[in-house]
């Protein structure tokens, strides 16, 4: 969208088919402001996301990426979430070590019939991002700015 | 070693019922073991075990499964058995676990700094406080412990916790001289941008020849690895440090609750990239989340292959 360019950041969300995709269409539905950064990818179950997912996204120039499921013992998989859980977690501990800040991943539960807590994530994980500006990025145009992170390391 | 004639007299008792033992050797040089491969009585003699027995033999047990395999084991090394025991990699009644108290191995990067290039070696002599190396008519006396790989000085399971024959006097539970290694200590104060800096630098020497992976005994999936495998493509053929930093956070994330520091990516890397740091900032916040610790009990379930309804160490992000 050239009217934002600038102003809008790349946000990756993956959500569970049962619940949050549910939840971000009820809040379409009931015509909830949300801020247009995020890009949605759903996914059968939050089971299914492999952390190494949100690394991927990272490291091709997403500046966020926010994960949402069920909540805990709602599963459509009856424990998809909980498994994702542990995985999510460590990934969300994990990153800092690789050098991207904390906040630039959550991973959170929304169900299907919560569109104003959909709307309350979106809002407040969007300017989360935002205050945390771009992500580094490693190849394309923005490279030149790692590598003189590179060089300060040296 | 005081215990290698015992070593040597259990392999040769245990042989008649096993296809193969797997120990070390001499080879090329002085300073270097090799793996070696006991199939007849007249190789046990050539076993030598010492503070050169680098290698974690651990690793060719899976695809040795369908053999009976006997295997000498240091105490790291034994923790990777146990963690292929325990996620039904190798089978128990197949392995024969020959265990003896380690004192500690060579770095060989830290020999090869200290001495400038080990080329041409014609001795070395390793007794309990020195290393005395002999290159090109010149001696060079080091010292041994500054020579250790960085593993062995935190180590705290110096004797096979798992083993059918054990070798020598038991070290028992060694207390860690130091609780941390001094790389760590000097990673964890970078600031969260120096870090993602410092993996770029690091990693940006990468051949991509995957050594690391050749080396770690947890690596099992052959053929099917992400690294590889066009379907999904995790990776691209193209030369770039992105590409190489994503498959360590690979590596890493594939180890998580299974990684049980043995250092052989490390050891494995021609060019020296401190790869196992990833791994054990990986676990350090699995021992703080899960309070699991990997290779240490067969009967164990990995933290990631379980959950609790109500996690006591996770707490969620309240909007």
């Amino acid at each position: 969208m050239p009217v934002l360019e600038g102003k809008e950041l790349r946000i990756v969300g993956f959500l569970c088919n049962w619940c949050s995709y549910g939840g971000a269409d009820t809040a379409g539905v009931g015509r909830f402001n949300q801020p247009t950064d995020l890009r949605i990818i759903k996914v059968p179950c939050s089971g299914r996301i492999d952390p190494l997912f949100v690394v991927k996204a990272l490291m091709n120039g997403a500046d966020g990426v926010l994960v949402s499921g069920c909540h805990p013992r709602d599963c459509h998989y009856a424990e998809g979430n909980f498994y994702a859980r542990r995985r999510l977690e460590i990934m969300h501990k994990f990153l800092p070590i690789l050098g991207y800040e904390p906040g630039r991943f959550e991973y959170t539960w929304v169900s299907a019939s919560e569109g104003q807590r959909w709307q309350q994530v979106v809002t407040s994980f969007t300017e989360q991002i935002h205050k945390l500006g771009p992500a580094p990025k490693i190849v394309g145009p923005e490279a030149s700015d790692t590598l003189s992170l590179m060089q300060a390391a040296l | 070693m005081k215990f290698q004639k015992e070593l040597k007299d259990s392999i040769r008792k245990a042989l008649p019922e096993l296809d193969v033992v797997i120990g070390w050797c001499g080879s090329f040089d002085p300073l270097h073991a090799t793996p070696h491969f006991i199939r007849r009585e007249e190789d046990i003699d050539k076993l030598e075990i010492g503070p050169l027995s680098v290698h974690n033999l651990a690793t060719y047990l899976p695809g040795l499964r369908s053999k009976k395999v006997g295997i000498v084991v240091k105490g790291c090394d034994s923790r990777s058995v146990i963690e292929l025991l325990q996620e039904k990699l190798i089978d128990r009644e197949n392995v024969t676990i020959f265990g003896f108290p380690c004192t500690g191995v060579v770095d060989q990067a830290k020999i090869k700094k200290a001495l400038g290039h080990v080329g041409n070696v014609q001795s070395c002599d390793i007794s309990d406080k020195s290393v005395v190396v002999v290159v090109g008519d010149q001696a060079h006396s080091l010292k041994l412990s500054e020579m250790l790989a960085d593993k062995c000085h935190s180590c705290r399971y110096p004797d096979a916790i798992i083993s059918d024959y054990f070798v020598g006097d038991k070290i028992g539970d060694a207390v860690p001289a130091k609780a941390d290694y001094e790389a760590l200590e000097t990673f964890e104060k970078l600031s969260i941008p120096e870090r993602f800096g410092y993996w770029l630098k690091e990693l940006d020497r990468c051949i991509r020849c995957y050594a690391c992976r050749n080396a770690c005994p947890l690596c099992v999936c052959r053929d099917h690895c992400a690294a590889e495998s066009r379907d999904p493509h995790w990776l691209s053929q193209e030369n770039n440090v992105r590409d190489k930093l994503m498959f360590q956070v690979i590596h890493a994330y594939h180890l998580a609750g299974r990684c049980t520091e043995c250092g052989e990516c490390q050891r494995a890397c021609p060019v020296d990239i401190p790869v196992l740091m990833l791994k054990q900032q990986m676990n350090k916040e699995i021992r703080d989340i899960f309070k699991y610790e990997a290779g240490v009990d067969p009967e164990a379930t990995p933290p990631l292959l379980s959950f609790k309804m109500e996690e006591e160490n996770i707490t969620e992000k309240d909007w």
